[in-house]
């Protein structure tokens, strides 16, 4: 109760079902390529047009190549695609950032950096890493296709309302840990279905220390839990960062939203249906050793032994290790590592691309590791070039791609091929995720540079 | 994809394995369609189907000693990616119902939108309907909607399942939400105004 999920939620609410789902207004559409063209089929199998056109933003980011996309995508069945995404959002009258438009990226790094993504809003989006506008104070959850459709046809959607979740963590971060090793050590101790029918509202010294970027990367992870979404009531931080972005209110609009804005904080007396704490001391750098982002670990503690998984659970886990190379009991520090990549909705933000550089600056590439450096959009690839990061990157070996979701799930040419070891900034370590047989270990960016430049799984605060 | 859903008895596919994600269901490299045709081929693409394209003879859809429109799933099925592919692949492939302990919400509502019923069932009696089937390949299971209930036939238990009254009417009837929502447009315009004027 009074718990800042409610205020925004229940704001939203246009009627609750009889016996039913609650029918919920979005203020944001978000759509990309890959979860749309069937809603618009469906629009105009149904002969609709999009009932509020203005809320919908429309860009390609999963088929989008990271190198030459000034030429034609060479997969034709991806071309289709980004193609359709293109004629659907003319022939609804959609805003459209198409590849090479200075605006594109990916959805969800655009969204809060261009400005669309604010305090209090509803947004909704086909992707389950919709949870990052989180951030900004927004709910924010990832829908499928058929609910992309009503949205589309009615600016609302029928949903059941989630309960509530407070997780806070207490006391200062350590040195060499990021926002993705606070999401990932959370992900750990919750299971990846820990918080499934909540959503989750961050809070605590250690998530208000957090820049905007760790704050998106930490809302992104949200639904690693099983959370429909997570969100961090707005404060100064979120204000300064919105403040001037394109599409953000200005002037006298401006003025009033920031007064509405700091209204938007859970009440003293809320209550939570789960309440949640952890301590910030707590945490170290973190690495997945498994097929699921629950199964992570501080990077220098050892693979659990199979005793400790209950009894339903031993096959999957098997499974997992089986999948992976790894054995119960092994260290991760010191496996040899094939691939690194650093992008994604994830750690595809310029702060992400500074850690990185801090570690690769005065160093060489590992021989044998193949690095991809994949900025989120066009404005972080801007930033990194102002920022002089990409000679950094260029000295030690590096070279910067062009934006887009890559080598998260190698829906484009960015593919890590069967058996080979990959530790990736992104989000999902499922099997296959980054390629057919790919081994996945998550990271933070500065374990992923330190990889990057030592060739195995190396400690990163040795390098500070 | 819409179809009328009543009571369904039939043999079950059995997937003892938990977490089974989205990413598993249906591979990303799958996703490129731009309709909702053909994906219950590559359903489970990466456990069913060598690099060369050649049935894996162990994967239960594999394996003719079972088969039904009933797959059974251990616990959080469906996590993951939002990716309605996954319903589709499941759809399909001609399942109707999804049983397990435990489902993510996302891909929950995907099923549900696609008139598959996922069914959360007792982490007790999901033991014993792998135990039923494992004995007995051919048992089945009786999901009957109107009543809310799943009976493991073989043993004769039975269990309550929830579901509201609203997407119950909805699949009973071969309704979806969009046909809901667009009779309810005053009420959005209402709540644009009020906005608005607040």
């Amino acid at each position: 109760m009074n718990t800042l999920f409610d205020k925004i939620w229940d704001k939203h609410v246009v009627q609750i079902v009889e016996d039913g789902p609650t029918q919920l207004y979005i203020d944001r559409l978000y759509c990309h390529e890959v979860t749309s063209p069937q809603a618009f089929a469906g629009m105009r199998e149904r002969g609709l047009k999009c009932f509020r056109p203005d809320q919908i933003i429309c860009m390609p980011d999963h088929n989008t190549p990271t190198h030459d996309q000034d030429k034609p995508i060479e997969d034709p069945v991806s071309r289709h695609q980004v193609d359709t995404l293109a004629k659907n959002t003319a022939d609804f009258g959609l805003t459209h950032f198409g590849m090479l438009n200075p605006k594109n990226g990916i959805i969800h790094v655009v969204g809060p950096e261009r400005g669309l993504s604010l305090p209090g809003m509803t947004i909704v989006c086909g992707d389950s890493h919709t949870s990052t506008h989180g951030a900004m104070g927004a709910v924010a959850f990832g829908i499928g296709t058929s609910e992309v459709e009503m949205v589309m046809a009615s600016q609302c959607i029928l949903q059941s309302k989630p309960k509530s979740m407070r997780i806070s963590v207490n006391g200062e971060l350590k040195k060499g840990v990021t926002a993705k090793d606070v999401a990932l050590y959370i992900m750990s101790k919750m299971s990846t279905s820990g918080a499934t029918g909540y959503f989750v509202e961050y809070a605590g010294s250690a998530v208000k220390s957090l820049s905007m970027e760790g704050r998106l990367t930490l809302s992104n992870l949200t639904i690693e839990m099983g959370a429909r979404g997570g969100f961090i009531a707005p404060d100064e931080v979120t204000f300064e960062y919105l403040k001037g972005r394109e599409y953000a209110p200005k002037g006298a609009d401006w003025d009033k939203a920031v007064e509405y804005w700091k209204t938007l904080k859970s009440g003293d007396d809320a209550v939570f249906d789960k309440d949640i704490t952890f301590d910030a001391a707590d945490i170290e750098p973190m690495v997945t050793y498994g097929t699921n982002p629950g199964m992570g670990m501080g990077i220098t503690q050892h693979i659990p032994t199979l005793d400790t998984v209950d009894a339903a659970g031993q096959i999957s886990y098997k499974k997992s290790l089986d999948y992976m190379g790894f054995q119960p009991g092994d260290s991760l520090l010191g496996k040899k590592v094939d691939y690194v990549f650093c992008g994604s909705c994830t750690n595809g933000r310029i702060e992400d691309f500074r850690a990185f550089a801090s570690i690769v600056k005065g160093r060489k590439k590992a021989e044998g590791v193949t690095c991809w450096l994949v900025p989120g959009s066009w404005m972080v690839d801007a930033q990194i070039r102002e920022e002089g990061l990409d000679k950094i990157f260029e000295e030690a070996g590096f070279a910067l791609r062009q934006p887009g979701c890559s080598a998260c799930l190698a829906m484009n040419d960015d593919k890590i091929p069967a058996g080979k070891l990959s530790v990736s900034t992104s989000n999902r370590n499922f099997e296959g995720r980054q390629g057919p047989g790919a081994r996945t270990v998550l990271a933070s960016p500065l374990v992923a540079a330190a990889a990057a430049v030592t060739g195995v799984i190396t400690d990163p605060r040795t390098m500070m | 994809m819409k179809q009328k859903f009543d009571i369904i008895t039939s043999t079950c596919v059995p997937l003892p394995l938990e977490n089974v994600d989205t990413d598993q269901i249906i591979p990303a490299r799958f996703l490129k369609a731009t309709d909702k045709k053909g994906f219950g081929d590559n359903l489970f693409r990466d456990w069913r189907y060598d690099k060369e394209g050649n049935p894996i003879k162990s994967f239960v859809l594999n394996d003719p000693t079972y088969g039904g429109c009933i797959l059974v799933a251990g616990k959080n099925f469906g996590s993951g990616s939002s990716r309605e592919h996954a319903a589709w692949a499941i759809a399909g492939y001609g399942f109707r119902v999804v049983i397990s302990s435990f489902f993510a919400d996302i891909h929950k509502n995907n099923e549900l939108n696609n008139f598959v019923l996922p069914v959360v069932v007792s982490e007790q009696f999901l033991a014993e309907l792998f135990d039923s089937i494992n004995k007995n390949p051919k048992m089945e299971v009786k999901v009957d909607l109107p009543n809310q209930t799943v009976t493991n036939l073989a043993t004769g238990k039975s269990e309550k399942f929830e579901i509201n009254g609203y997407k119950k009417y909805c699949l009973m009837n071969a309704l979806d939400d969009i046909d809901f929502l667009l009779e309810n447009k005053d009420k959005i315009e209402a709540w644009e105004k009020k906005q608005k004027n607040a």
